[in-house]
């Protein structure tokens, strides 16, 4: 049998609790809507990258297939296969033949710009020197026309290697002499190594080859020297933090959270 | 001496009744916020924002109102609503740390789309 003592004591106390509650803890999701109205476009070409850094993994055709991937599921454009743009031999070929021009026009040599080949790393500032590519209408215009007048994603992926030295705090466990356990901050020096990533995502209109949209993000991870993680796992937990930020340019997306509601 | 007497009673009186219909309004916007807070918690934010609205309104002093509306206005996607609600409610008072808290959550999000469209 109940005792009904003991429900009336709980459910006083509840009734005691909640006549005290002066706020709620409820969870919330708050909608984003895409920055891009992109309701004229049924399609979507996700068309190459002019990537620099690090060799240690192809940021063009990486950042492409990861892209595309991720618009099957999360958008309602559809996402056109084919092959991933050398992107840099292409804006590498219309400087050279810029600068042929430049020369032929002048008679005599223009400061060019640099061919890159026996180089073996982009920095940040030589994939600048490419963005060129981005303002030819005419390039982007003919490969709309080739792919049904798609929208077109292009732009710049910079992903190199990069490490840090300083003092770093982190939590001790310490025992005293009766056995309890405690947590102290210590601050020592740590060599720290990991990766920057620094993309600009370029929306172009496949029908008119115009820019539309511009977006540039810069993430970095670092992590203990002794740890030795691969180049392509810290890109991809790069790009996962960006791409909510990427995918709420084109669809739809919502944050999950919680707030405090006062009485 | 009766005339100061009358003036006196007078002041009493005025301050007497400025503080019921103060309390008034305090007791009809609490229970806006608190028929508000039901709703919202079934889901009926539509609601909530009636009455949080009718609270701010009957008493602007109230920050509560004012907090409860940012988070509403911030869960239908009204962010520069949401940004003077939970501005007005930290103005009011600057120190209760919940208020401080949805503020800052929903500037994170509120600052980072800013910075995605530049």
């Amino acid at each position: 049998m109940i005792d009904l003592t003991k429900v009336f004591a709980s459910t006083a106390l509840l009734l005691a609790v909640s006549a005290c509650t002066n706020y709620y803890e409820i969870g919330i999701e708050t909608p984003l809507q895409p920055k891009l109205d992109v309701s004229q476009f049924q399609r979507v070409l996700i068309a190459g990258f002019v990537a620099g850094g690090t060799e240690d993994i192809d940021g063009n055709l990486e950042t492409a297939r990861l892209l595309r991937s991720q618009l099957r599921s999360e958008s309602r454009l559809q996402v056109i296969d084919s092959d991933v743009l050398d992107l840099l031999e292409i804006a590498k070929n219309e400087s050279n033949s810029e600068n042929q021009e430049r020369e032929n026009e002048n008679g005599n040599s223009s400061e060019a710009i640099e061919n890159q080949d026996d180089e073996n790393e982009l920095s940040e500032e030589d994939l600048e020197a490419y963005d060129h590519i981005f303002a030819n209408i005419g390039y982007w215009r003919q490969l709309g026309e080739e792919h049904q007048n798609p929208l077109i994603v292009t732009g710049t992926i910079y992903f190199t290697p990069h490490q840090r030295s300083g003092m770093v705090t982190r939590e001790r466990e310490i025992y005293d002499e009766f056995g309890r356990r405690s947590v102290v901050p210590v601050r020592a020096y740590r060599d720290r190594r990991g990766f920057i990533l620094s993309p600009k995502f370029v929306f172009i209109d496949g029908r008119t080859g115009v820019t539309i949209h511009t977006e540039r993000h810069r993430e970095e991870v670092l992590y203990d020297a002794s740890r030795n993680t691969p180049a392509l796992s810290s890109y991809f937990e790069l790009m996962d933090r960006l791409m909510p930020a990427f995918l709420g340019a084109l669809s739809d997306q919502s944050i999950k959270g919680s707030r405090v509601l006062l009485k | 001496m009766v005339s100061r007497f009358l003036l006196l009673a007078s002041a009493v009186l005025l301050f007497t009744l400025n503080s019921i219909i103060y309390a008034d309004e305090r007791d009809e916007a609490r229970a806006q916020v608190e028929f508000g807070i039901s709703v919202a918690r079934a889901g009926l934010w539509q609601e909530a924002i009636y009455r949080w609205e009718r609270a701010s309104k009957i008493d602007p002093a109230y920050a509560s109102a004012w907090n409860n509306l940012g988070i509403a206005y911030e869960r239908e996607g009204f962010f520069n609503e949401a940004l003077e609600a939970y501005e007005t409610a930290l103005d009011l008072e600057p120190d209760n740390l919940m208020i401080q808290q949805n503020y800052d959550l929903f500037r994170e999000i509120h600052d980072r789309l800013d910075e995605s469209f530049r």
